[in-house]
């Protein structure tokens, strides 16, 4: 299969080379460094002072890269041009409930997948390799006529339900499976643990490292997705946050940037903060499904 | 399978009760693929055949007239035309800069992890966002770029509203959230060249350069693949930035395939042209999923 056996890589980057470079050559690696960052990090720095800027002095020119007078006025205002507070409330419950549906649905695939016997096994790997190669963007207009004859539409579980199935995390799921020692989920089953009790006693402590990633993909995914929610989803007080960042810049952006700036932070400010917390589960995530471990 | 020989001679109870759970583990998943993976490829299907506009109570069925009209409209085929050119200029840029990023932070350099997560952080952003900060950011009066061009005496174009610079700008966004990607992915490929390929090569003698040209290039040309295959398929597949930033425009100046299935269907409601686009679009997917596919399994029996 095409996901690796274990989750490598990018911990904190190790020495390949350990002979040390010359001076004149760090001196351009530092530089490189520093250009990259200043690349990537000047459109949030423009964001966050933008954020903190009057009004009169976004528009002024030349503008100015440090607030004159730093107000906190934009983010009230943000929270009230639009309703930011249903927003979060509907970004976090379709996200919660998103992401738990995902990783259950996956840890007990990949347990039936690793551990239970079943004549025809080989037809549903291969079910759920197809279900791999149809990408949801193209089931757009079938699945909004099914959750309209369902009457889901502005429902929670019309943005949740159609993407909770879920293949890849299936895959790498019971690749961390099979690698757990068998004889310890042998002894359990002798010693008379149901299938349930294996699951939650043994195989889900002892591969929680890999589920967590898996967790954190899925997490990220679900914060981030615009398109299934955008078409789902008509009325101001369904939408999840990216629907409700793009409503504002199309109602504000022309007239106040420094509001929608604000409201910008209202997304990234999280989502930065979680990153620095799970960095690694979710870097080494990304990594492992690329270079096989 | 091994198992399948069990299953010619009749069935213990004990085995019987074994497939009824794996049945149960496995039936929930399976049965949402069955209502909202596999059913839609087949309605699409269906629906590409048919004329119908999501209201009225009958489908006519008209044959390859949808088929027809999508493939002689000039219109499709520029916008096949801007998703080509928005799939080989994003990924050749990200692939070519990201390799050069994780060369660099593959050196013994200090802070090469901060840098590393400030790379990688535009990824875990909401496409829609970044979206949102960059039509600030291409404001023709007021915005960042017109600042920096500033610094080095040129106008900045109106970007967003300009049919030549609005593919740019999708472009340079597109990059600059998804750079860190490939940056990863490099330096897991680059930790994975055996270090006694590079000691063997000094003691050939071999310089800085011709290390890299022999050793690393080469060690890193299955994860360039893979980069490669990947991003043209998230390419593809990418909506929210294009939606926010240009919603297509200006005259559909950066409308790709997907924007054109969401706007036949959601805009249009021509549920059979959109029917014809998304076949389209999934025969494209799949044959770059069979390559992706065939090359990973190669690699595994190989590895």
């Amino acid at each position: 299969m095409a996901l690796s056996d274990e989750l490598v890589m990018a911990r904190p980057v190790e020495r390949v080379e350990t002979r040390r470079i010359g001076a004149g050559w760090r001196v351009a690696g530092y530089v490189a460094l520093a250009l990259a960052v200043l690349v990537i990090g000047l459109p949030v720095y423009w964001t966050v002072i933008a954020a903190f800027k009057e009004s009169g002095e976004i528009y002024r020119i030349p503008p100015t890269w440090v607030p004159q007078n730093p107000t906190l006025a934009n983010f009230p205002a943000a929270w009230e041009a639009a309703p930011f507070g249903r927003y979060y409330l509907n970004s976090i419950i379709t996200t919660a409930l998103g992401v738990a549906a995902e990783v259950t649905l996956a840890v007990l695939s990949a347990y039936a997948l690793a551990f239970v016997r079943f004549p025809r096994k080989d037809l549903v790997f291969l079910l759920l390799l197809a279900a791999l190669m149809v990408p949801a963007e193209i089931t757009i207009v079938p699945n909004y006529l099914t959750i309209a004859r369902l009457g889901w539409i502005n429902s929670y579980a019309g943005i949740i339900v159609p993407g909770a199935a879920i293949a890849y995390g299936t895959f790498l799921l019971r690749q961390a499976f099979l690698a757990l020692p068998y004889e310890v989920i042998e002894a359990a089953r002798v010693d008379g643990a149901g299938t349930l009790g294996i699951l939650s006693k043994i195989v889900v402590p002892m591969a929680q490292p890999a589920i967590v990633t898996m967790g954190l993909l899925s997490l990220v995914g679900k914060w981030n997705e615009f398109l299934w929610p955008l078409i789902v989803t008509n009325t101001s007080n369904m939408r999840t946050l990216p629907i409700g960042i793009y409503w504002l810049r199309n109602s504000e952006g022309l007239t106040d940037w420094g509001v929608v700036m604000a409201g910008s932070l209202f997304l990234i400010i999280p989502v930065l903060v979680g990153f620095l917390w799970a960095q690694r589960y979710i870097v080494d995530g990304i990594a492992a499904g690329a270079v096989k471990g | 399978m091994a198992q399948r020989s069990l299953a010619r001679r009749p069935a213990t109870p004990r085995e019987r009760r074994e497939w009824l759970l794996f049945v149960l583990l496995i039936g929930p998943n399976l049965l949402l693929f069955a209502i909202f993976t596999y059913w839609p490829l087949l309605y699409n299907l269906y629906l590409s055949f048919v004329r119908w506009n999501f209201l009225r109570p009958t489908k006519p069925f008209v044959g390859l007239d949808n088929y027809i009209d999508v493939f002689t409209n000039r219109q499709f085929w520029a916008i096949v035309g801007n998703t080509v050119t928005f799939a080989v200029w994003s990924v050749g840029l990200t692939l070519l800069l990201g390799l050069a990023l994780a060369l660099l932070i593959n050196q013994p350099l200090r802070y090469r992890n901060v840098a590393r997560a400030v790379l990688f952080s535009p990824v875990i952003m909401s496409g829609a966002v970044v979206a949102v900060v960059w039509s600030y950011i291409f404001d023709p009066r007021y915005g960042l770029l017109d600042q920096l061009l500033g610094f080095v005496g040129l106008n900045s174009p109106d970007w967003l509203n300009s049919p030549t610079w609005a593919m740019p700008a999708v472009i340079i966004v597109y990059v600059w959230k998804n750079l860190g990607y490939a940056v990863v992915i490099y330096l897991a490929g680059l930790q994975g060249i055996p270090r006694e390929l590079y000691d063997a090569a000094r003691v050939d003698g071999a310089g800085a350069w011709a290390r890299f040209w022999n050793v690393t290039l080469p060690g890193l040309s299955p994860v360039a693949f893979f980069l490669s295959v990947t991003s043209i398929l998230a390419t593809f597949q990418s909506f929210d930035i294009v939606k926010v930033l240009t919603n297509g425009g200006p005259a559909n100046a950066t409308s790709t395939l997907i924007l054109y299935l969401y706007e036949l269907g959601f805009v249009s409601y021509d549920a059979g042209e959109a029917g014809v686009v998304a076949v389209v679009l999934f025969l494209i997917m799949l044959v770059l999923t069979l390559i992706q596919v065939r090359y990973l399994e190669r690699q595994v029996s190989y590895g």
